[in-house]
């Protein structure tokens, strides 16, 4: 363990865990004091191809109200066959079939490298995948024709014995019954009318929901040899081989939605009744089971329950100024009934993905939640007809390593903690399982006051951010060379349908803020801290005020710099921050700046889109985000990464700019002539040529892994689309300072905006300043 | 009508107007009955009889003309004689001299003229001026008698008369039993007797006198008025009234009525063939009046020799053939196989004519009576004379088979009969009742009739016991029935029937204000000059009363059954379109009535005023025209609306609903999928044939596909609706659950175009079945599926038509739902009418909606038990929909009647989101509405579909005085959308007279359409009143009517006469038909499903209908050739033969009734069977036989069928099944099982009724 740096890094790789602080302070006050708190980001799926799930079951601490899994950190007698926890310090018999272990030959929980476990539980019968396609059919023909082949393709992507089901709404909403013969059946729900999970359940003739989801399974896939047509229950949910022909048929024919619409109307959209006929259908066949819901939207919800904006075009849907000024009628009832929704598919462990393309709004401001809180994806782009879609959602079905989908379903995460540790809350795609406990804080950060939180859908890049409080008091300090401990056992369903249980514990060591701080401040992980602080900040501006927000994290980075800068006071030219810290100001710089906090340019809707992916990435995604990536080419040597700044942007460049959600490759103004003059073609250029190619290459790299697809851009210097670099870049030249313009050093960027120069400025004058 | 040969035709055609004049019928001291009723029959007949007969020398000479002198045609002329013969015997001895040839062949002209100038010919030439009115009179009667003949057209005539005859002598006789019996009666007929002989000589040579005398009669009987100025007239009263007054007076009237009679037979002896022939109708009539008078007698066999001695005896023969021919046909059926023995023995008796006339004259009497206990022989003896004649007059040939057989019995009568005269007027009486005894003769009935009859001549004249004699010998019933009135005295159905088709020979022209048309039972041509014709709009009163005291005062409804749609035959054209550009139809700017040919041009044509406010309007621009010299505009007859009655404007878009024009039209089918339809059979079945009715869309232009878009759902508790997009390789099923809230789910692709769709709609309607054949849901709903239909319409924008297949209550959980109520010990009881009335108002109000959208509903049900159809009625009921009913629906029995009503159904011409609005000349005004619609005024009627078959009737009330100039007038104008969607105006205007004398009114009623106004009065009535209050409230209104006549219009007489209307002589037969309906005097197998289900039936019933319905149609099948129709019998047992075969048809049902004792070669010609006992009852169709007479046979069936708007199933019931008894509760003379009064008690009561009011 070199530098922190290693050490961070091997940590992350072996339990996808990334902490803000390393060294943890001892006391409560200290802890506060250090203005970022013990947090970390935890990716709970991270693949390891290196980690064999063991075929057996945990062994859990027999304390009730403990249940910690048997790890590395724990004390073990081995002659008397007996374990301590390291949680809650119970003595614990090993279980029989252990009998056989000594130091020689211990359990794979038992070694260190195994601070990451996975078991497979064999309990109890697998559950299929369920895969239920709700599609919006108010789509231009084209977009649904493009649609229609997507789902087309997905079917071959499914494993057979997935079940799917079809919902197609538009003013009305249909759910498909998949049957192999006869005429296309589906039952039909008028789109303006808010039913009862119990009155769907009726009219879809599920009047006798299954007990569990096993038991319905059972049903369908045990008795293959039933005939459906002896099976009394519609057939809304079926294994892909059965009626794999069917369903592709089904979905050749469907027709965009058949109602007339007027002029100066927008289409009737039903989407909250087609969620709530899913929801509700999925609810009463397979509650506690895996399942997905995907819904494909064009447009935004315009009538019924969850409608978004009325069907009027000359009415405008809702932007944040309308938000602002409490002028968006529908928003706050929408927005209810879609979290009603999504808390009830929650609570079935079901996750809802949208999947919207349009070129207006669609209404993702008021159904976020269905993604946020049951793991689902949400993919924004302008049309079903593009790439950006179409491979988004073909990677919705990538697979790993061992062919299986690279996700998961069901998950449920549970944090336990050492004594002098309590856990605040989760900030990610979760909902809270309201599991109190003695390792629950009673200050809530994120999703809080609960040890356990839902995920419905994980994939392995599926990120939270736990925040934890140090409840250890001042006067009770820890014996010199303690740990603290704190172990994530998260349950799920794997894609391959069993149940899995991943153990991470990790423990680090208590330092004494006093006499220690060096050492916790060379501790700080400062790409870590700046993610967890800005999802913090996210998880706010979802409740608060844009400036709030903004005014918040400002004063959590002075008190920041105040902590650990080193400086004169009153003297802002004084002020030093060390190198851990470095970076971590203009993390925050460019977070003020990112459409994660501003809205401004953006709608309500992106602004959504946005937050979700933030608050689910994992670290490196995040920092992309945060502070997009920006490479240069040039003949001059191989490609560098440049300062994100509008000094980079030369004529004789191509520059290549990843946002994470753009992929944008600039031709400075040079380039760009060369480039339209041809030269490219001209064989004494090859050079040239494979200067233009490097970027397109390294992007297409990119593209390959990112999901969802990144908006892919190729501009020019002067270029309509090279907005998108123009408003990352920090502005360090502009029309108001002078000095720049005109100059060959780069190009100004038309804004307002303070450049970092300046806000570095500001920073180290009210870090150092005494009344500050 | 140049026809009228002679002076007496013109003369008779006078009588013929008033000839609807009004029977009186007395009945004498009525055994049965604790008072004496004297039953005198003013009918015209009577005095037509005389008249006729008197004509009958005119007519000779114009008939022989006409006849170009066939001797047959003089047989047929005796036919006829024969016919009235009821009168005819009588007459048939006069005939008989005229029956030399000439008169035949008279006939068959004759009638056509007859037709025409039937009237006038009667009443021409021998009342000429006199008689004229008792033409009238007459001509109905006549009418009546001719129905029996009436199949043929010639013969009808002829037996026309007779019959009326016979009717008038019915009902002579049934009064005269009734009175007979008693003192009265004996005085009275002796009288008649005697003076019948001198009446004949009278007649013969005074015939003349006799009309005159008639006349008076006629005057009486509301012919009155037109004859007042003659004498003969009340002559005619006389005789008939006179007759039975005399009856009851002593000898005087009596003799003078006996006189009379004899007179007019002898008359018509003398001159009767030829008259027969020619005025057959009318002098038939004349002679008739005696005729039933004899007819009483008839059992005397008396009036036979006289008769006899009377050439007359092949005319009565012939009178008899015709005359009794439909009693006969009963009759002798039973006894001979008669056709073949008939017609053989007719043949064979041919020579026996000579031998005939006396034969004859028995036989027409004796035929009714002895063809039950006559032996065939006697009958053919008889025949034979018959046949000589018959065969002669083609057309009567069935009738000569009867009259034969009648001879035959006839004879034996006569030989009953001493005396001659008496025979006469017995025999014309008794010619009717011959054909009745006849009948009777095999019932116990019958003999009762006859009996009475006898009797009451009997009495009169001879003992009544002596008369029966003849006919107890036959049956010994005929005692008993002393005391009854003779069924056949009264006013018979059938004979009115034949009279008015014997009538009508050329087309009836509707320029003539106040003219009433023939009956819905004759067929006719109409010519549109200027009012609407018959088939669209018929009223009850074709003179309306000026004021409201007048209409208060006679209790006579005042209303008109309108059916804007009704198809037209194809001679007729069709109602001319009329464009009047873009400012859409002319009309009167305060009242809004259409441009008709009421409107008053003034100012040189700058303007008009209306005739219906008075309002001026100016001419606008474009339709300007110069005036003639008349006042009329030069192109008075270049435009529809300016010259027609009925016609119909092109709307335009400010006729349509939101100012649109209006989309297509589109037909949804709806179809029940739970357990009991799938088993049924009915789910396939209709699948089937929807696919072929798809082709058969309703079309205005007949070349091009119909522009009606369809669309399919099937149900049980759920709803499934299809996607049969063109663009679809399979349909696609549509489920909707949410039955709470119902809603379409699909638009496009659910209505589609037949011809884009065709190959998906044929593979959904594969499919469904099968999809649906193992499911176990029993539970429906029904509110939610008329909704969706409804709101399918609502979302293409269009009005359309739902067809709902459906079985079952309700009871699944959904709006709409239903409780089972029935109750059976609610019935009879103040709750009662709850039941009629929805249980849920949820109905109602969809009812509403669907008709703003202009949603037709018709609804076929299936049930299997209570399925509560006044509920599920509501909506097809307002919104102008059917709703048929198979009960215990079985694939293999009901296939053919439910596919039958459904291709009609779905085929028939209908309007769409139609508004009726009925406008009316000052001081009368349109105050309610009878049919299936809806209003949310009190004006306007709503239709959300409108078919050819749906009749409105409208009531009218006085708001002021009426002007008899001006008369009154109505408008009738629908606004609905083709079936091609195009936005139409139909207008029917109708002018009808008005009158300051009761009389007038009386004499031009209809019946038939008072009926039809009565009866849906009624049937609404029961919706808030109890039953039996509603049929008290009948009974009263119809005595009223009745009792205001006889004190305001017939000439004084005994308070124990009964005296009827000529128009509406029947009204209490038809009114006792509407009382024991099922409706409204339940059986006790009757559900009450059955009949909501007829209430609701017959809301929407027109005339024709509602008149088969309540009076079915029977008809003798014994004898089938030619084209013409067998004339049918009455509805009763008595005139059953046992050993005949009948065909019944109530417009709803069809019954091949086949008498125990049936012939084998009429089995194997029918059946194909020799045995009786072999033929199976459960046949709905009768087996294709090679062979003219079930090849006849089955063509009448499906003319009958063809003539109906619902198809009518066939059952074979055989005598003494157990299945008879559904049939005998269509004989609607006879006691019902359910209580209701027989005809014969019904008359009595209403006799009695009469004379409390008039007391």
């Amino acid at each position: 363990m070199s530098t922190y740096q290693e050490f961070i890094q091997q940590n992350e790789d072996r339990d996808g865990v990334r902490f803000s602080w390393n060294l943890w302070p001892s006391s409560r006050l200290e802890a506060t004091r250090l203005v970022v708190p013990v947090s970390c980001l935890f990716t709970p799926l991270k693949e390891r191809p290196d980690l064999p799930p063991v075929q057996y079951e945990p062994v859990l601490c027999s304390r009730a109200n403990c249940k910690a899994v048997l790890n590395p950190l724990c004390q073990v007698d081995f002659r008397a066959k007996i374990w301590a926890c390291n949680f809650c310090f119970q003595r614990n018999p090993f279980p029989p079939s252990y009998a056989g272990i000594s130091e020689a030959n211990q359990p794979a929980e038992l070694m260190p490298q195994f601070s990451t476990i996975e078991y497979i539980v064999q309990r109890g019968t697998p559950a299929p995948l369920i895969f239920l396609y709700v599609v919006d059919t108010c789509l231009e023909e084209e977009d649904l024709q493009a649609l229609k082949e997507s789902l087309q393709m997905s079917l071959s992507l499914l494993p057979p014995n997935a079940l799917v089901g079809l919902i197609t709404f538009g003013r009305m909403v249909q759910v498909h019954e998949l049957s192999c013969e006869g005429i296309a059946k589906s039952y039909v729900f008028r789109g303006t009318k808010d039913l009862s999970a119990k009155q769907i359940q009726e009219m879809l003739g599920l009047s006798k929901p299954m007990a569990s989801g096993q038991q319905a399974f059972c049903r369908y896939d045990h008795v293959p040899h039933v005939h459906p047509a002896l099976e009394n229950d519609p057939l809304f949910l079926q294994p892909v081989h059965r009626v794999d022909m069917n369903l592709t048929d089904l979905l050749g024919e469907l027709q965009r939605d058949p109602w007339p619409v007027p002029q100066g109307k927008r289409p009737l959209r039903s989407t909250g009744v087609a969620l709530s006929v899913a929801v509700g259908l999925l609810e009463g066949t397979f509650p506690n089971t895996g399942a997905r819901v995907m819904l494909f939207i064009g447009g935004p919800p315009t009538q019924g329950p969850g409608m978004v904006v009325g069907d009027e075009l000359k009415t405008p849907i809702r932007s944040w100024h309308d938000i602002q000024k409490d002028n968006a009628r529908h928003l706050k009832k929408a927005t209810k009934y879609y979290e009603a929704l999504a808390n009830r598919s929650a609570v079935n462990g079901h996750s809802i993905d949208i999947y919207a393309c349009a070129l207006d709004q669609t209404g993702l401001l008021e159904m976020k939640c269905l993604s946020n809180l049951t793991g689902g994806h949400i993919v924004m782009g302008d049309s079903f007809n593009t790439s950006l879609f179409k491979q988004t959602f073909q990677r919705v079905f990538s697979k790993d390593y061992n062919g299986d989908f690279r996700m998961a379903f069901g998950g449920v995460l549970e944090v336990k903690t050492s004594r002098e540790l309590k856990v605040c809350g989760a900030i990610g795609p979760c909902v809270s399982l309201n599991a109190k406990g003695s390792s629950v804080s009673e200050n809530e950060m994120g999703v809080g006051g609960t040890s356990q939180w839902k995920v419905c859908s994980l994939n392995p890049s599926t990120t939270l951010g736990l925040y934890f409080e140090v409840v250890n008091q001042h006067n009770a300090p820890v014996p010199q060379g303690g740990r603290g401990a704190v172990q994530f056992v998260t349950q799920y369903q794997h894609s391959n349908t069993q149940r899995r249980i991943r153990v991470t514990t990790i423990a680090r060591n208590w330092a004494d803020a006093q006499s220690q701080i060096q050492h916790i401040e060379s501790s700080f992980d400062q790409e870590a801290a700046a993610v967890l602080m800005a999802r913090l900040g996210v998880f706010r501006a979802e409740s608060e005020e844009g400036p709030d927000v903004l005014r918040w994290l400002d004063r959590q980075l002075i008190r920041l710099c105040q902590k650990f800068g080193q400086f004169n006071k009153d003297d802002p030219t004084s002020f030093k921050l060390s190198e851990s810290l470095s970076l971590y100001p203009q993390f925050m710089f460019h977070m003020r700046r990112s459409p994660f906090l501003q809205v401004f340019n953006n709608s309500p809707d992106e602004s959504s889109y946005y937050r979700h992916h933030f608050v689910r990435q994992d670290l490196t995604q995040s920092l992309i985000m945060i502070q997009p990536i920006l490479y240069s080419y040039s003949f001059y040597g191989p490609p560098e990464p440049v300062l994100l700044d509008s000094s980079s942007i030369l004529p004789d460049r191509i520059l290549l700019m990843d946002t994470f959600f753009q992929l944008v490759i600039f031709h400075g103004e040079t380039i760009a002539q060369w480039r339209k003059a041809g030269y490219q073609e001209m064989a004494e250029y090859e050079n040239f040529k494979q200067l233009l190619q490097a970027p397109l290459d390294d992007a297409q790299e990119i593209l390959q892994t990112r999901f969802p697809m990144p908006r892919y851009v190729d501009t020019e210097h002067g270029g309509s689309q090279a907005r998108f670099l123009l408003s990352k870049v920090n502005p360090s030249q502009t029309h108001n300072n002078l000095y720049a313009w005109g100059q060959e050093t780069g190009a100004p960027i038309l804004t307002d905006d303070v450049s970092l120069q300046v806000f570095m400025d500001h920073l180290k004058k009210l870090a150092v300043s005494s009344s500050a | 009508m140049s026809v009228c040969e002679t002076e007496g035709l013109v003369k008779h055609r006078p009588l013929g107007s008033s000839t609807r004049t009004a029977d009186t019928l007395t009945l004498l001291s009525y055994p049965g009955f604790r008072d004496e009723l004297k039953m005198n029959v003013n009918q015209h007949t009577p005095l037509a009889a005389p008249y006729g007969q008197p004509q009958p020398g005119y007519v000779q000479p114009g008939y022989a003309p006409l006849d170009g002198g066939y001797p047959t045609s003089y047989m047929p002329y005796h036919g006829p004689a024969p016919a009235y013969q009821h009168g005819a015997p009588q007459q048939g001895p006069a005939r008989g001299p005229p029956s030399s040839a000439p008169p035949p062949v008279a006939t068959g002209q004759p009638y056509n003229q007859y037709n025409q100038s039937q009237g006038d010919m009667q009443n021409g030439p021998p009342p000429m001026t006199q008689e004229p009115p008792r033409p009238a009179a007459s001509q109905p009667y006549n009418s009546g008698a001719a129905t029996l003949p009436g199949h043929q057209p010639s013969y009808p005539q002829h037996y026309g008369h007779p019959s009326t005859m016979q009717q008038v002598t019915n009902q002579m006789t049934g009064m005269q039993i009734n009175s007979g019996p008693p003192t009265a009666a004996g005085p009275g007929y002796a009288p008649p007797y005697s003076s019948q002989p001198p009446v004949s000589s009278a007649y013969s040579a005074a015939p003349p006198p006799s009309y005159t005398q008639a006349p008076p009669p006629a005057v009486s009987s509301g012919s009155v008025q037109m004859a007042p100025p003659s004498v003969p007239p009340a002559s005619q009263q006389q005789y008939y009234g006179g007759p039975p007054p005399q009856a009851f007076n002593p000898s005087l009237p009596p003799t003078t009525s006996q006189q009379q009679f004899t007179s007019a037979p002898p008359t018509s002896c003398q001159q009767p063939l030829p008259p027969s022939s020619y005025s057959s109708p009318m002098p038939p009539p004349s002679q008739a009046p005696p005729p039933l008078v004899s007819q009483p007698q008839q059992p005397f066999p008396p009036p036979q020799p006289a008769y006899s001695s009377a050439p007359p005896p092949p005319d009565s023969q012939a009178a008899f053939t015709s005359g009794p021919p439909p009693g006969a046909q009963v009759s002798f059926p039973p006894r001979a196989p008669p056709p073949s023995s008939l017609a053989g023995s007719f043949p064979p008796p041919g020579p026996p004519p000579s031998s005939a006339p006396s034969s004859q004259y028995p036989g027409s009497i004796s035929p009714h009576q002895r063809p039950l206990p006559s032996h065939p022989s006697p009958y053919h003896s008889g025949p034979p004379p018959p046949r000589a004649q018959m065969p002669p007059t083609s057309m009567a040939q069935s009738n000569h088979l009867p009259p034969g057989p009648q001879g035959q019995q006839q004879p034996p009568l006569q030989p009953g009969m001493s005396a001659g005269y008496p025979a006469q007027q017995n025999g014309a009486f008794g010619q009717v009742r011959g054909p009745q005894p006849g009948y009777a003769g095999p019932y116990p009935g019958q003999p009762n009739y006859g009996a009475p009859a006898p009797a009451a001549p009997a009495q009169k004249r001879l003992d009544p016991d002596a008369i029966p004699s003849p006919q107890s010998s036959d049956m010994p019933a005929v005692q008993k029935s002393r005391h009854r009135i003779d069924p056949d005295a009264i006013p018979s159905p059938i004979q009115v029937i034949e009279d008015d088709k014997a009538k009508v020979n050329e087309p009836f022209t509707t320029g003539v204000r106040g003219q009433a048309p023939p009956l819905v039972t004759t067929s006719f041509q109409v010519k549109d000059q200027g009012n609407a014709s018959p088939r669209f709009v018929r009223c009850t009163a074709y003179n309306m009363p000026c004021t409201s005291d007048m209409a208060k005062q006679s209790q006579v409804p005042l209303a008109a059954v309108i059916k804007p749609l009704a198809t037209l035959p194809p001679d007729e054209a069709p109602p001319y379109l009329v464009d009047h550009g873009e400012s859409g139809p002319i009309r009167c700017n305060r009242c809004k009535a259409y441009m008709c040919p009421y409107m008053q041009f003034i100012e040189g044509g700058r303007r008009f005023q209306c005739a219906f406010c008075s309002c001026v309007t100016e001419v606008p621009p474009h339709y300007f025209q110069h005036l003639d010299h008349t006042g009329k505009r030069v192109d008075c007859y270049e435009r529809p609306e300016l010259s027609l009655g009925s016609y119909e404007f092109l709307a335009t878009v400010d006729y349509c609903k939101n100012n649109k024009l209006p989309q297509p039209p589109a037909f949804i089918f709806l179809i029940d999928v739970s357990y009991n339809a799938v088993k049924s059979g009915l789910v396939s079945i209709v699948c089937q044939e929807l696919k072929i009715l798809l082709d058969n869309l309703p079309r205005e232009n007949p070349e091009a596909d119909s522009v009606v878009r369809v669309g399919f759902v099937t149900y049980n508790k759920v709803l499934h609706f299809y996607n049969v997009k063109a663009s679809l390789a399979q349909p696609q099923m549509l489920v909707v659950s949410d039955v709470a809230d119902m809603f379409v789910p699909l638009l496009d692709g659910f209505l589609v175009n037949v011809a884009e769709s065709r190959l998906v709609i044929e593979s959904l309607l594969d499919q469904i079945p099968e999809m649906f054949a193992d499911t176990r849901e029993t539970e429906t709903v029904f509110g939610p599926v008329i909704q969706a239909g409804l709101e399918a319409l609502k979302a293409a924008d269009c009005a359309g038509k739902l067809f709902v297949f459906h079985t079952s209550l309700p009871i699944a959980e959904a709006p709409g739902k239903l409780k089972n109520r029935e109750d059976k010990k609610l019935v009879g009881t103040d709750k009662e009418k709850s039941l009629f009335q929805p249980q849920v108002s949820f109905y109602n109000t969809l009812a509403k909606e669907c008709v703003a959208q202009g949603c037709c509903v018709d609804l076929f049900l299936f049930p299997n038990q209570y399925v509560d159809i006044a509920t599920l009625g509501v909506v097809p009921v307002s919104t102008g929909g059917s709703v048929y009913k198979y009960t215990y629906f079985q694939a293999q029995s009901d296939q053919e009647r439910f596919l039958n009503d459904l291709r009609r159904d779905v085929q028939k011409p209908v309007g769409f989101d139609a508004v009726m609005r009925v406008r009316t000349s000052t001081g009368i005004r349109a105050t309610d509405f009878y049919g299936s619609f809806f209003m949310s005024n009190t004006t306007d009627v709503e239709l959300a579909g409108l078919d050819c078959d749906k009749a409105v009737t409208v009531e009218f009330k006085h708001d002021d005085k009426l002007s008899e100039e001006t008369g009154a007038l109505m408008q009738c104008a629908v606004l609905y959308t083709t079936c091609s969607g195009q936005r139409r105006l139909r207008v029917h205007n109708m002018a009808v007279n008005c009158c300051s004398q009761l009389a007038d009114l009386y004499r031009n009623c209809e019946t038939d359409t008072i009926i039809n106004f009565l009866s849906k009065y009624a049937l609404r009535g029961i919706l808030n009143n109890h039953t039996k209050a509603v049929r008290d409230t009948l009974i009263n209104q119809c005595a009223q009517i009745l009792a205001c006549y006889r004190k305001n219009c017939a000439s004084p007489s005994s308070a124990g006469q009964l005296i009827l209307p000529e128009c509406m002589k029947l009204l209490p037969v038809y009114l006792n038909c509407v009382l024991k309906s099922d409706v409204l005097l339940p059986g006790a197998d009757i559900s009450l499903d059955d009949r909501a289900y007829l209430r609701q039936l017959i809301s929407c019933m027109d005339v024709s209908d509602t008149h088969v319905f309540f009076y079915p149609r029977l008809l003798p099948l014994m004898k089938l050739e030619g084209d013409s129709l067998p004339v049918a019998v009455r509805a009763s047992e008595e005139r059953l033969s046992k050993g005949g075969v009948y065909l019944m048809e109530t417009g709803l049902h069809l019954f091949l009734w086949v008498g125990a004792s049936v012939q084998q070669e009429l089995l194997l010609n029918i059946f194909g069977t020799p045995s009786f006992s072999q033929i199976d009852s459960a046949m709905t169709n009768l087996p294709v036989l090679d062979n003219p007479f079930s090849k006849r046979l089955r063509e009448l069936i499906d003319s009958f069928r063809a003539q109906r708007s619902r198809y009518m199933k066939l059952m074979v019931v055989k005598q003494e099944d157990r299945a008879e008894l559904v049939f005998k509760h269509f004989l609607v003379e006879d006691k019902s099982s359910s209580g209701g009064a027989s005809y014969v008690d019904f008359l009595c009561h209403m006799h009695k009724e009469i004379r409390q009011l008039l007391s």
